[in-house]
Formats: structure tokens, C-alpha cells, sequence
């Protein structure tokens, strides 16, 4: 326990020591905010599709868990290039209690930094709908944030250096993020891409923060929560066992 | 401490250790020299656990490392060749995350962990971002990280690699110290040949995998007729420059890299 909990204070104080990262990470989800909500807003309206912030907001603080989450357990390749992966394998713990005490240090960041966002979504317009809900918005930001920071760690434990990451920005996560529908509903899209759309974990994610902020979900929550735990566990599973084959 | 059987270690086609054999007696200090690309690392990652061997039987303070890697781990401290800090933690918190994970009381680490600032001459940099300290300052903070957790062995890997001549005369003082109070076994790895000379009880010669020579420095030399363990090095190694064994193993290293996924 106490060896999950130090990795886990480690992530953090890493996170926040770095204003550039605070801030540079808060800058994406913030232009996306701001230039697409207001500069779609009104078309949207006219749509018929109701206020675009209402909609985008959910959308956006998913990809500010993603992103964070994602980088966090990248990160693993510059414990490795800087050499303080090495301290952490010669240690007399297990490989599964290291990952376990990062992922979860990376979630808790990546959950911060969404509810950051959230924050900036109320002050430029965002309305809570149902305030009994926030429970279970904190219970799948984590989900989200854990799933991502653990798909992160499984990639980085077979990367040795930086080349892939722009790979996985390109082909991974922007994908992730751009068929999860959280700029658009899902339901718009062609056929084939709905197909894409259910098979990506960020879908259930963002559906489940639109149900719990805003009761709207397509999956259902229920379907949603299913998914993102189980998907969690399975990345868990997998990270765990590509982090415990680390030879350096 | 250190018992090695007919260790070999093949990465694909390329043999880094080649069937060496030795043993380090409690309290020794043990030099393992030779060129660039000879098999240093390789073999103090397998005596470490980070690598596992192809071949050849190995006891840590009694363990076996492929067996029993936790009591093993718990038997040693290492320095690495490169930095293993997070130079974004203090000092401080870096001894403090090593005693965490090593499971040291809270009481014991805290006061080892000014014991031994204090031995480095790191107290008053406790708190301190990592990031803002020198290379020598850096090795001397990994050494007192490394026997923070009372190790029987301390693994040095080029321990003074890149730094000046004062500090690494000061390094090596400590590490001396160390050795005489509290009998720690020292096993390390240089090309520097006037380190081992001075510091060693025993300098092993590997080359291409293979350990040529062992023995006293003094023996060594008498050995080879020589007045100094540099020209015995020179002579055993053989004279000729390294370009077309390091770029073999170069190359072999690239190769693993490509295909160990």
C-alpha cells in the first residue's frame, strides 16, 4: 500500500510542479471550448439542436481526462530515457504495485485537470443539470481517467523512445477523441462510423459525463459504466503484464 | 557475497558475457575492468535482476536473483552508469520515495536518510529540486540513496564516468569509508585502470565477454611484468583500437531494439 501510495504522490507532485504542463494542458481543451462552442453555437441552434455548450462541454472535459491521462502514462518512456524507471525495477516490490501506484497517480491528475475544465465550462455558460448527479460524474471522470492513463502505460511499456509518440497522437488518440462524439452525437455519423464509435471506450465515457451532467445519454448509463470498468480492468490487466516484461 | 558460475548472456546472435565465473568475498572490493562494449553492464544488470541470464548459476548474498529477486533486492544498493533521479523531487523526497519502497520504518528512514546527507555532504541541499545539482552532486546523492536501505552489496557502474578528477577522488573516499565501516562489499565496473589499481582487493579483466585475468592488483601486475595495472591492461587486452568490436555490438544492440517486441 504504502509503495501504490509514494508512486501515486510522485505523479502528482511531478504534475504540479510543472506550471508549463499545468497550463499547456489546459490550453487544448480551452480553444476547443471557446472557439467551437461560441463558433458553432448559433448553427447548432438554428439546427434545432439546443444550447452547443450544454452539448460540447461533457465532450471537452473527456478530452482534457484523455489527453492528461494518456501523457501520464507515456510518461513511462521518460522515466526510461532519464533513468528513474530503473530505481523503481530494482526495487524489491512488485511490477504490478508500481503500475498500479502510477496509473492511479495519473488518473488523479487527469480527473483534476477535468474538473478544471469543468470549472471554465461553468463560467463561460455551462449549466448543471441535475446536482444529485455529480457523484456519479466524479465516478466516471475517474474511470475515463484510469482507463486512458492505463492504455497509456501498456503502450509506453513497449516503446523505448519518443519517435512513437506522435504515432500515437495522430492514429490513436486523436481518433479516440474525434469518434467519441464529443464535438457531435454519434447518431449523425454514417453507418460505418457508429460501428467505430461503439467499439471506442471514450464514447461510453462521454456519454456517461453527458447523463450525469445533463441526463442524456444514448448508450445509457448503465451500459456506459459497464463498459468503461471493464474496459479499465482489461487494460489494467494488460498494462500490468507489458509493464512486469520492462527489460532495460 | 557474490558467487558467478559459467554466467553467459546472449542477446540474438551477439554473445555480451561469455561463460565468466568469479566470486567477491564479504567486505571485498571488486573491480571489473575493461574496454567499451566488454559486457560490464551487462553483467552487473543480470547480477541487479534487470536482465535475466541465457545461461550459468548466480548467488547474491545466498539468492538467486532469477528465483528469488525480492531477497536478492533487498541485498544490494546500486549507482547506475546514467542518473536514475526524478530531478523534478528534492533530494529529500528522492531518499524519502527509495525508503518507501524499500520499506523502511518511518523513524529508521528518517534518520538514516539525514545520516547519510550528511556523510555526502548533501544536508543543506536537502531541499533541493534534484534538477538543480551537478553531476558529481547527483552521483554522491544516488550513493546515499543506494545504502539507504542498509545493502550487504553496493553495485557501482562507472561511478565516477564524466566527472572531475576532485570529485571523483572524493567519491572514491566515501565509498572507502564506507567499505571499512560498515564492511560493505563493493562490486565496480570502470575503464578507469588507476581507480582499480588504487581502490580494488581484487580486479577481474574482462574482454569480448570473457574475464582474461583475476587477481590482486599487485598480482597482476607481477604477472605480466609490468609497473603499472595500465600497461597490464593494455597487454592483456591487446593493443588495437575498438572500432570494429564496438560497432559489432552496436549493431547487435540496434537489432535488439528492433525486434524485442
Amino acid at each position: 500500500m504504502s509503495t501504490i501510495y509514494i508512486l501515486w504522490l510522485r505523479q502528482l507532485k511531478r504534475h504540479f510542479r510543472s506550471k508549463a504542463r499545468l497550463i499547456g494542458s489546459l490550453g487544448q481543451p480551452l480553444l476547443f471550448l471557446l472557439a467551437l462552442g461560441f463558433g458553432f453555437g448559433p448553427i447548432y441552434q438554428k439546427a434545432g439542436g439546443g444550447d452547443y455548450i450544454q452539448f460540447l462541454a461533457p465532450g471537452i472535459i473527456a478530452m482534457s481526462i484523455l489527453f492528461t491521462a494518456m501523457f501520464s502514462g507515456i510518461e513511462i518512456i521518460w522515466d526510461r530515457q532519464f533513468g528513474f524507471l530503473k530505481e523503481t525495477l530494482v526495487a524489491p516490490i512488485s511490477r504490478f504495485n508500481i503500475m498500479l501506484g502510477r496509473t492511479l497517480g495519473g488518473a488523479t491528475v487527469a480527473v483534476i485537470q477535468g474538473l478544471i475544465v469543468l470549472i471554465i465550462s461553468l463560467m463561460v455558460g455551462f449549466k448543471l443539470e441535475n446536482l444529485s448527479l455529480l457523484p456519479l460524474l466524479f465516478v466516471f471522470m475517474f474511470l475515463i481517467a484510469f482507463l486512458f492513463t492505463a492504455l497509456g502505460t501498456a503502450i509506453a511499456s513497449v516503446l523505448e523512445d519518443m519517435q512513437g509518440f506522435q504515432l500515437i497522437m495522430n492514429f490513436l488518440v486523436m481518433p479516440l477523441f474525434f469518434l467519441s462524439g464529443a464535438l457531435f452525437p454519434i447518431q449523425v455519423l454514417p453507418k460505418a462510423l457508429v460501428t467505430v464509435a461503439t467499439i471506442n471506450p471514450l464514447a461510453y465515457g462521454v456519454d456517461g459525463l453527458r447523463a450525469a451532467l445533463m441526463n442524456g445519454a444514448y448508450f445509457g448509463m448503465p451500459m456506459d459504466f459497464l463498459v468503461l470498468g471493464s474496459s479499465a480492468i482489461i487494460l489494467t490487466i494488460i498494462g500490468g503484464y507489458l509493464f512486469s516484461k520492462i527489460q532495460i | 557475497m557474490i558467487k558467478v558460475e559459467g554466467l553467459t548472456k546472449k542477446f540474438n546472435d551477439f554473445t555480451a558475457v561469455d561463460n565468466i565465473s568469479f566470486s567477491v568475498g564479504k567486505g571485498e572490493i571488486f573491480a571489473f575492468l575493461g574496454p567499451n562494449g566488454a559486457g560490464k553492464t551487462t553483467t552487473i544488470k543480470i547480477l541487479t535482476t534487470l536482465l535475466k541470464p541465457s545461461r550459468g548459476k548466480i548467488t547474491i548474498n545466498g539468492y538467486n536473483p532469477v528465483e528469488e529477486p525480492n531477497n536478492v533486492r533487498h541485498s544490494f544498493g546500486i549507482v547506475f552508469q546514467d542518473p536514475s533521479l526524478d530531478d523534478r523531487l528534492t533530494a529529500y523526497e528522492n531518499m524519502e520515495f527509495h525508503g518507501v519502497i524499500y520499506k523502511i520504518s518511518k523513524d529508521v528512514r528518517r534518520s538514516r536518510i539525514e545520516q547519510l546527507l550528511k556523510f555526502v555532504e548533501l544536508w543543506e541541499r536537502k531541499n533541493d529540486l534534484v534538477d538543480n545539482f551537478s553531476g558529481g552532486m547527483k552521483r554522491r546523492l544516488e550513493i546515499a540513496r543506494g545504502l539507504l536501505h542498509h545493502p550487504k552489496i553496493l553495485f557501482l557502474d562507472e561511478p565516477t564516468l564524466g566527472l572531475d578528477p576532485q570529485t571523483r577522488s572524493h567519491i572514491w573516499a566515501y565509498i572507502k569509508d564506507l567499505n571499512q565501516k560498515e564492511s560493505i562489499t563493493v562490486f565496480f565496473t570502470t575503464h578507469y585502470i588507476e581507480e582499480a589499481d588504487r581502490i580494488a582487493d581484487e580486479v577481474a579483466i574482462i574482454d569480448r565477454g570473457k574475464i582474461i585475468i583475476q587477481g590482486s592488483p599487485k598480482e597482476l601486475k607481477e604477472k605480466n611484468g609490468t609497473n603499472s595495472l595500465e600497461d597490464a591492461f593494455i597487454k592483456m587486452t591487446s593493443c588495437d583500437m575498438r572500432h570494429e568490436e564496438v560497432s559489432n555490438a552496436d549493431r547487435s544492440r540496434i537489432r535488439r531494439r528492433i525486434f524485442k517486441h
